[in-house]
């Protein structure tokens, strides 16, 4: 590879990175949204709409209105806080959880005919899951500069229950994480998803789940009080406790806000590339995928070209029954989505069904890639969703009972996990 | 932890222990607790998408409100057989009304039969507070709350005060016939006439 192709794509790396992870903001926002509505029997938000297109999609456009509201916001620096502090922490917040993803795999290195591979992570480091936990403790920084920085008392409280419990859960979960790093004997994260590609007793994926049944567990409970949401949201405590961003209104409370949700992207992230399989997909090694994209590569893009169309009649025909139903734009979001999310995408891919034959040199490592990413995205999306599931579930720990279950049944039960993958590990060698 | 048993008699200090069962074994490690309660979520999550729906709420300005048949909404002025307004400008309604929302300027009629009528007849619906006391006080029938109609928002106070040409263009649901449920009397008698 040239140097000035090495430089390009040396910054597109973490651009296409960051851009993957946060696409997933909105959706996540979404998906809480009106998960949490239809599991309380309401209906969640459906009435914002794009002016002019009518543009609803069942409510995925309040997450644009509600940034462009707090965008648009009045800016407000109380008087009596710190001021330097107070406007880094909203960064911080933000930039820890951004963090956490550059060395995240979302697809094996991708190997391109000229013989240059090229790393499909945001920075291509072996550090793995060593950078990943430093980042998720810079995490708590953000929150505690918050909470002191604002000079109010329940914000400092908020923010020292933060400290209290990321301090208690980054034990456990450095612990129970450690399991999975003696089971796959490495903390880089390409070579632990590489090596979950291999299949036990010749069926069996060989998954971090499959060897850490118990540590997965535990990291998805610890992961869960690192995000700082429901049952351990105990830092925000938004309904009696105050929490450590209650002096922050605007974009920099948006910051907080969306920091939350990319916290929950990075830690489902983690947890499918450790313990359920990153970017594998069961049973298709790279090389099986590459092998059969001249014939699978024809092929899917005519089964989605058919899919996008059947899609856009579905839409025409939600189009249809709604057109009359309201007097404004919104009349006109069945057509409009008709085109965006059927016809469109439809076209581009019998265009390509025809521009690309799937014998092309590139078509193999680059449908791999594509296909790859898809499932890590799938898997990780999945992952969120039971974090979001968790949350409008269970009831927020007391306190007490917030320290107790941390410190008192899951370190010991992580140290015991450690020991028990260590014995093992030593037996089998 | 709470006291699971109780010794000797109670203290009489207004405090009254609890014993509370000791939790079992699976209730401790949550584990199972937690999957049975997302069960229970998602359960409602999937019967609101694909099945019979539990959703209460209705979609408001497009599809009107179902209110129970008594319901009291906005008010209409009745008219006699001829078009004009049963109101004889008596002033029972205004002096029943306990916001003080109806104002009533009474004028005389050219029909010597009928000794006065409302000049103007105006309902301020900001100030209504939706008591019915106008309705019950009516001795001709000339006012109901039966339209089925409730205030909109509005930018201008003077949006919300009917006048009496708008509470006589209103019109009440479909009549029930008399003996129906719901159904009201015929109008009849001699006093009637005065109406």
């Amino acid at each position: 590879m040239s140097p000035f192709a090495a430089t390009i794509v040396l910054v597109a790396r973490p651009v296409v990175a960051a851009v993957l992870f946060l696409n997933l903001l909105p959706v996540l926002i979404w998906l809480e949204r009106k998960g949490s509505a239809y599991m309380q029997d309401r209906v969640g938000p459906n009435r914002a709409y794009v002016p002019g297109l009518g543009l609803r999609m069942g409510g995925l456009v309040h997450s644009l209105a509600d940034v462009l509201k707090l965008a648009t916001k009045r800016e407000l620096l109380p008087a009596h806080v710190n001021r330097r502090f107070y406007l880094m922490a909203p960064f911080f917040a933000l930039f820890s959880a951004l963090l956490a993803y550059a060395v995240v795999p979302f697809a094996d290195d991708l190997r391109l005919p000229s013989g240059a591979v090229v790393a499909l992570r945001g920075i291509d480091l072996d550090l793995g899951i060593l950078w990943v936990l430093a980042a998720g403790s810079i995490s708590v920084f953000a929150i505690v500069l918050a909470g002191w920085a604002s000079n109010n008392k329940y914000a400092l409280l908020g923010g020292l229950r933060a400290t209290a419990q990321m301090v208690s859960y980054e034990v456990a979960l450095v612990l129970a994480i450690s399991g999975a790093v003696l089971a796959f004997g490495t903390v880089d994260l390409a070579a632990i998803v590489r090596s979950q590609g291999d299949l036990l007793l010749g069926f069996v994926p060989k998954w971090g789940i499959v060897l850490q049944p118990f540590g997965f567990l535990l990291v998805a409970a610890t992961a869960l009080a690192e995000t700082n949401r429901a049952p351990f949201d105990l830092p925000e405590g938004e309904s009696e406790i105050v929490g450590f961003h209650v002096e922050y209104s605007g974009f920099k409370f948006a910051m907080f806000y969306m920091a939350e949700y990319m916290h929950i992207a990075t830690q489902a992230a983690v947890l499918v590339t450790v313990f359920l399989g990153g970017w594998q997909i069961p049973w298709m090694t790279t090389e099986t995928l590459v092998s059969s994209a001249p014939w699978i590569v024809p092929a899917g893009l005519a089964a989605s070209a058919a899919a996008f169309a059947l899609v856009g009649a579905a839409c025409l025909r939600y189009h249809a029954r709604n057109r009359t139903r309201w007097r404004d734009s919104r009349r006109r979001e069945g057509a409009v989505l008709s085109v965006v999310l059927g016809f469109l995408p439809a076209a581009a891919c019998a265009l390509l069904f025809f521009a690309v034959p799937g014998d092309a040199p590139a078509a193999g490592p680059v449908f791999a890639a594509v296909a790859q990413s898809t499932a890590f995205l799938v898997k990780t999306l999945l992952v969120a969703w039971i974090f979001i599931w968790i949350r409008w579930t269970l009831p927020r720990f007391r306190y007490d009972q917030l320290m107790t279950l941390g410190w008192r049944a899951l370190l010991p039960l992580a140290i015991l996990n450690l020991f028990a993958t260590a014995a093992v590990a030593l037996l089998v060698g | 932890m709470m006291a699971t048993t109780e010794a000797g008699p109670r203290p009489r200090t207004g405090v009254t222990p609890v014993s509370r069962r000791r939790r079992t074994l699976s209730e401790r490690i949550y584990v199972v607790e937690v999957a049975r309660g997302l069960a229970i979520t998602i359960r409602h999550l999937l019967r609101n998408l694909f099945g019979r729906s539990a959703i209460g709420t209705s979609r408001f300005p497009e599809t009107a409100p179902r209110f129970p048949p008594r319901f009291r909404s906005r008010h209409r002025l009745l008219k006699k057989e001829d078009g004009t307004p049963r109101c004889t400008a008596c002033m029972c309604c205004a002096t029943a009304c306990p916001a003080g929302c109806i104002y009533i300027e009474a004028a005389e009629t050219p029909d010597p039969t009928v000794e006065k009528y409302p000049k103007t007849f105006d309902i301020d619906a900001l100030v209504c507070i939706y008591c019915g006391f106008c309705v019950e006080a009516c001795p001709c029938d000339a006012i109901r709350m039966d339209t089925g109609l409730f205030p909109p928002a509005g930018l201008e106070r003077a949006e919300f005060v009917d006048d009496k040409d708008t509470l006589l263009a209103r019109t009440g649901p479909k009549e029930p016939a008399a003996g129906e449920p719901g159904g009201v009397a015929p109008l009849s008698g001699p006093w009637l006439k005065k109406c």
